[in-house]
């Protein structure tokens, strides 16, 4: 299952940020529509990005293909202050993993990433934008990058559902037996 | 700058409360060429802020949805029955519209006229007829999505404004089921763009009308304040209305007493005075207007103010069938039963919903998962696809028990009372929603499905339509205001929104809300 640039546009128009140029919520009820060359305004520096990529190929299904450059256009395009707040969890979980493992979260395998949000208690963390180090990456982490997958319809497919509660995807799917009909 | 507060030294109508019932009001005279003013005691939430309010609903850890909640808003709840009155209001432009879900039926004919056919709750003082033109205009003020395909609904005259909202998926395996029961299925009007209007897109499916439509495409009472503001109308936010004053007669209305987030108390004059602060404020702003004129509350020589407080009750059946279902990916509804809304068994009136949204929703199932990667999808996957549910809506009748009060031993962050919420059901609305229940059960059992949930009356709960609190009357020993929704007792005191229904039936009120309050602008226009 691959994801891509447009699914994470896609995922933006969820969310309602601003800083995509070129992501539109259409107003004819077809619903979300992403210009193939919208383009996030900011970059994400190199170090957060791979804390964030390693994160997401931990919390994706295994199944999920093109996370890095998915993550990438999604961070970018959320604004400043929410992608500030993330870059800065993501830097104290990279400081935990040099702390354990003396070894960044990007250097980790899948299996010992797992473990240390585990170990950190994240899998169970009340999510909190201000809370304890758990918290804060259950929150601005996990949660961040679960809603921008499951709130998109790429992942959402992967459960049964093209537009999913949070994706503006419009009034014809819920029409149709199967999300094969929309293909077909 | 701080925003200017002070009063209007010439209005013509003070209008308390900017929800649907209000602002209807406010917006219709002030295009007649009014002026008028509308106090409301919360703020404006800015239309930029809806999809920040969205994640606020899907993402746990945000809070802060539409604000209701703390000193302000306290309240207590006394019956035998807990009411939780926050969950079923928003104080703020717009009023509950902001979070409602939007689905805008009319009464049916039966329920204008309950203890005439039937002997049992009251009749109301107008009929059917009286209000079937102000329905019609109520359906334009709201843009309502609707077909003329209900067998059951009262009789109308014209078109729906918007085209209505296509049947789902789900509806149509419902459909069969119901069908061969007896129990025929049709479309459900929408107080909700299925096309561009009024300055809005159509729905874009966002999924989560109730609590927070995003894309504008639900009806919010904030259209009217727009209009009512385009025509001149005075908005004031956070500004609660502390008490009503009357002049050396006590007939009449002098002002509205409302105070400030700056701590500074206004006196807003007005020729008339329209409450719309809904079924609970509206009788606690009567009872703190008690004067030595009206020393059990304004407008309460009846000793009714309070009394036949209403909500519609939930029942509901739900569970998995062996096939897709494709639930969740809208927030409303698009298919309906009225068959047994004006029968006899049960007695009170009682609809069928089919829900397009039972079951879990992924998203929000993730983001509370205490799992990731593969095995939370395997569990999506197992959670998700397969639900239904049929809900439903089920008549209380009228009960004096029933009753908003002002809990003295509480105040509010200004020193007032809070209202208390004495709620209980009878036993005619317990054995309907067992019947209803059998019902739904019926039609579940009819797909082959495993049921999961039933709703039935002992875990049953309001549907947040507060009624019957100042109900409208012809005599003013049995009822607070008079047909034309003035209050008996005071002459240039008007009442809008359904705390003037004497009985609630069991359709969602808005629409019969926004009828009486084009009615009651005629009313008040000629009268001024």
């Amino acid at each position: 299952m691959d994801l891509s640039r447009r699914d994470a546009l896609a995922a933006l128009a969820a969310t309602g940020a601003a800083g995509v140029a070129g992501a539109a919520v259409l107003d004819d009820g077809d619903g979300a529509d992403v210009s193939a060359d919208a383009a996030p305004d900011a970059s994400v520096p190199d170090d957060g990005l791979a804390t964030l990529v390693a994160v997401a190929e931990t919390v994706y299904p295994s199944a999920a293909e093109g996370v890095d450059a998915f993550v990438e256009t999604y961070v970018a395009g959320l604004p400043d202050d929410r992608r500030d707040e993330i870059l800065a969890v993501a830097a104290d979980l990279d400081a935990t993993a040099r702390d354990w493992f003396d070894a960044p979260v990007a250097d980790l395998d899948r299996s010992t990433r797992d473990g240390l949000l585990r170990d950190l208690g994240v899998d169970v963390a009340d999510p909190d934008a201000d809370g304890y180090l758990s918290e804060r990456i259950r929150f601005h982490l996990v949660n961040e990058l679960l809603y921008a997958f499951y709130a998109s319809p790429t992942g959402g497919r992967l459960v049964g559902i093209e537009n999913p509660i949070a994706y503006p995807g419009g009034t014809e799917s819920y029409r149709r037996a199967s999300m094969e009909d929309e293909d077909g | 700058m701080a925003e200017d507060r002070s009063p209007d030294p010439d209005a013509d109508v003070c209008v308390v409360g900017a929800g649907p019932a209000g602002a209807i009001v406010a917006a219709r005279l002030a295009e007649a060429g009014h002026d008028a003013v509308v106090l409301d005691a919360g703020p404006r939430f800015d239309l930029d802020d809806r999809t920040d309010q969205l994640d606020a609903h899907v993402r746990p850890g945000l809070e802060g949805l539409w604000g209701m909640g703390g000193e302000r808003d306290a309240y207590t709840s006394s019956g035998p029955r807990g009411y939780p009155l926050n969950d079923a209001r928003v104080k703020g432009v717009g009023g509950s519209t902001l979070h409602w879900q939007g689905m805008v039926m009319r009464l049916h004919e039966r329920d204008f006229e309950l203890r005439s056919r039937h002997g049992v709750g009251t009749d109301w003082p107008i009929d059917y007829a009286d209000l079937r033109p102000y329905y019609a205009a109520a359906e334009r003020e709201l843009s309502v999505a609707g077909a003329d395909d209900n067998p059951f609904a009262p009789p109308r005259e014209e078109p729906f404004p918007l085209p209505a909202f296509p049947p789902s998926h789900s509806d149509a395996i419902f459909a069969e089921a119901c069908e061969s029961l007896g129990l025929p299925t049709h479309s459900v009007p929408n107080a909700r763009n299925s096309e561009p209007a009024d300055g809005a897109s159509a729905c874009v499916g966002y999924g989560t009308c109730k609590p927070v439509c995003p894309s504008g495409a639900k009806y919010t009472a904030e259209r009217h304040v727009a209009r009512a503001e385009a025509a001149g109308a005075r908005v004031v936010d956070r500004a609660p209305v502390q008490r009503l004053v009357h002049d050396d007669s006590g007939k009449r209305i002098e002002a509205a007493i409302y105070a400030t987030p700056g701590g500074e108390e206004y006196r807003q004059d007005a020729d008339a005075v329209v409450l719309a602060c809904g079924g609970v404020e509206n009788v606690r702003l009567l009872l703190l207007s008690a004067s030595d004129a009206h020393p059990d509350g304004l407008a309460n020589s009846s000793g009714l103010v309070g009394r036949y407080f209403m909500d519609h009750c939930f029942a509901g059946v739900g569970g998995r069938i062996d096939r897709p279902t494709r639930q969740n990916h809208v927030g409303f509804n698009t298919t309906e039963c009225h068959a047994l809304y004006d029968g006899t068994d049960p007695l009170p009136g009682v609809k069928l919903e089919f829900l397009n949204y039972a079951g879990p929703s992924p998203v929000i199932d993730a983001l509370h998962a205490d799992d990731w990667g593969d095995s939370l999808l395997d569990s999506l996957r197992e959670s998700y696809g397969t639900h239904l549910a049929v809900g439903g809506l089920v008549e209380q009748f009228p009960r004096a028990e029933n009753r908003i009060t002002l809990d003295r031993s509480t105040t509010d962050d200004h020193g007032n009372p809070v209202p208390d919420v004495h709620w209980s059901l009878g036993p005619e609305t317990r054995r309907a929603i067992e019947r209803v229940n059998e019902v739904q059960r019926s039609i579940l059992a009819e797909l082959g499905a495993e049921i999961d949930w039933v709703v039935g009356p002992d875990a049953t709960g309001p549907a947040y339509h507060h009624m019957g609190t100042t109900r409208m009357g012809t005599d003013p020993e049995s009822s607070v205001v008079a047909p034309d929704c003035r209050a008996h007792d005071c002459e240039n005191l008007w009442i809008a929104g359904s705390s003037v229904f004497p009985t609630g039936g069991a359709m969602n009120p808005t629409l019969t809300i926004a009828a009486l309050s084009c009615r009651l602008a005629d009313r008040l226009e000629d009268w001024l």
